[in-house]
């Protein structure tokens, strides 16, 4: 049997002597999508950042495809490249246009050829929606435009999966839409995908599973279906009693 | 006004020679004090705790000591330890080292002011640390850096007249040769200062083009 595309085996990571990831272990099978749910301050965004290698983890396993990450060894690099990452605050180089974000790693990390990439990058952006937007600045975009720029600059490193960081927390209520018809249609096509997101419609519509996280410890897991309209924890309850009625 | 006319026409020919060497010694630093503060910049952010120290001990005993006094270090003391440099050399020298912690304090002002979410971005797409100060970092720090930098060059422009303690003709030092064998301070002085002048106007326009040209990109 082929290794997880992503596993994580009780993982531990401390700030100072707050322990915000206390011994998780989850993985996420090629081709699925899972939702990482769960209170602010619960290790989310954590968990993907030391599947990337932008965290050291103090203990435990990160393997991506059988590889350890390990942000001392050489393979960090090959490990990057491949777990592509879109972030909550898009992070968009600001000096460069919409085609340069997204043909900057393919150029510049991969050493793929100008011609090629930039190809590959129109067709990225295009189908995104935004090929009308191919030499706009970042600036010059909307939160919703720039986030998908963000993501075909991730799909531009070619990767076996994309980690999200919470991709429509920062964007205006009616902008959101359009990130996360662009999200539905990657999941639809097999992409490898694991969001932390607060996006419960989302969670329920393309998630193959949800695990949810609370204070550094994964409470329950299970079918999106299934956690998000029957959630057996507690914790889990009260935390979508939360956020589905938030008043 | 006629006389100052007449006196300018004669006195000018001197003051040019010196203005040469003005230039010479504003040039040279700057190039110096620019690579070398960027060295200490880099070393200081480069997350190696030994090169941040080397740095940060360099850049603070550099901007200890007034440039004076390195100049005449440079000049008097070290043809003691085998070093015989040129006045020129030695100005050239003295300013850009002196003048480099300054370049670096302001490089490093720059380097960190750029939002960390554009580092992460940079590693998440597989970049090493050299790439992305060169493709990432450096081309943001540069609109925040350029302002202050425009502001070190002019005052390397005038501290150049520094170089006269330590006997290179430059501007200044040829003003005062004339100013005190001919007595015509003012005509002299005015026509010193007028020079200095013609110099930093285009400096600062020049900045202010560089400004406009690395801020692409960034106003809507």
């Amino acid at each position: 049997m082929s290794p997880a595309m992503i596993e994580l085996g009780s993982v531990t990571k401390s700030f100072g002597t707050h322990q915000v990831l206390k011994g998780i272990t989850a993985s996420v099978e090629r081709g699925e999508v899972v939702c990482l749910i769960g209170p602010s301050g619960s290790g989310k965004s954590t968990i993907l950042r030391c599947i990337n290698g932008l965290e050291a983890y103090d203990g435990g396993l990160v393997h991506i495809d059988g590889v350890k990450v390990d942000r001392d060894a050489s393979s960090i690099v090959g490990i990057r490249t491949s777990m592509a990452m879109v972030f909550q605050r898009f992070n968009l180089f600001p000096h460069r246009t919409a085609l340069e974000n997204v043909v900057e790693g393919p150029i510049y990390v991969k050493k793929e050829p100008a011609a090629e990439a930039t190809a590959r990058g129109r067709d990225l952006l295009a189908r995104v929606g935004l090929a009308a937007k191919i030499d706009a600045y970042p600036a010059q975009l909307s939160g919703g435009q720039m986030q998908r720029v963000a993501i075909a600059r991730a799909l531009a490193m070619q990767p076996k999966a994309i980690l999200f960081d919470e991709p429509t927390s920062a964007l205006d209520p009616e902008l959101v839409g359009e990130v996360l018809e662009v999200m539905k249609s990657l999941a639809e096509e097999g992409m490898t995908m694991l969001v932390v997101t607060h996006e419960m419609g989302f969670a329920r519509e393309v998630a193959d599973r949800v695990l949810f996280l609370d204070q550094g410890v994964i409470v329950e897991e299970g079918s999106a279906r299934e956690l998000l309209s029957a959630p057996r924890n507690p914790r889990t309850q009260d935390f979508l009693r939360r956020v589905l009625r938030p008043i | 006004m006629q006389n100052f006319m007449r006196d300018a026409a004669q006195f000018m020919p001197l003051l040019l020679q010196g203005l040469k060497f003005t230039i010479l010694v504003t040039a040279g630093s700057l190039l110096l004090s620019s690579l070398l503060g960027l060295v200490w910049a880099l070393m200081r952010v480069s997350g190696i705790a030994w090169l941040a120290m080397i740095a940060k001990l360099v850049v603070n005993t550099l901007r200890g000591i007034p440039i004076l006094v390195q100049l005449f270090y440079l000049y008097f003391v070290m043809p003691e330890f085998g070093l015989r440099l040129t006045a020129l050399e030695a100005a050239i020298l003295g300013l850009g080292i002196a003048y480099s912690a300054y370049q670096s304090e302001n490089f490093r002002a720059g380097i960190e002011a750029v939002d960390h979410g554009q580092i992460e971005a940079a590693q998440s797409i597989g970049m090493g640390w050299g790439l992305m100060m060169r493709r990432v970092v450096l081309p943001q720090a540069i609109k925040i850096i350029l302002p202050p930098y425009g502001n070190i060059m002019i005052m390397m422009l005038k501290d150049s007249s520094q170089a006269s303690t330590i006997t290179v003709a430059e501007l200044t030092l040829q003003g005062s040769l004339i100013a005190s064998s001919t007595f015509k301070n003012m005509t002299v002085y005015t026509l010193v200062a007028l020079l200095y002048l013609s110099m930093s106007l285009p400096l600062i326009a020049f900045v202010g083009w560089l400004e406009r040209r690395f801020g692409k990109g960034t106003k809507r």
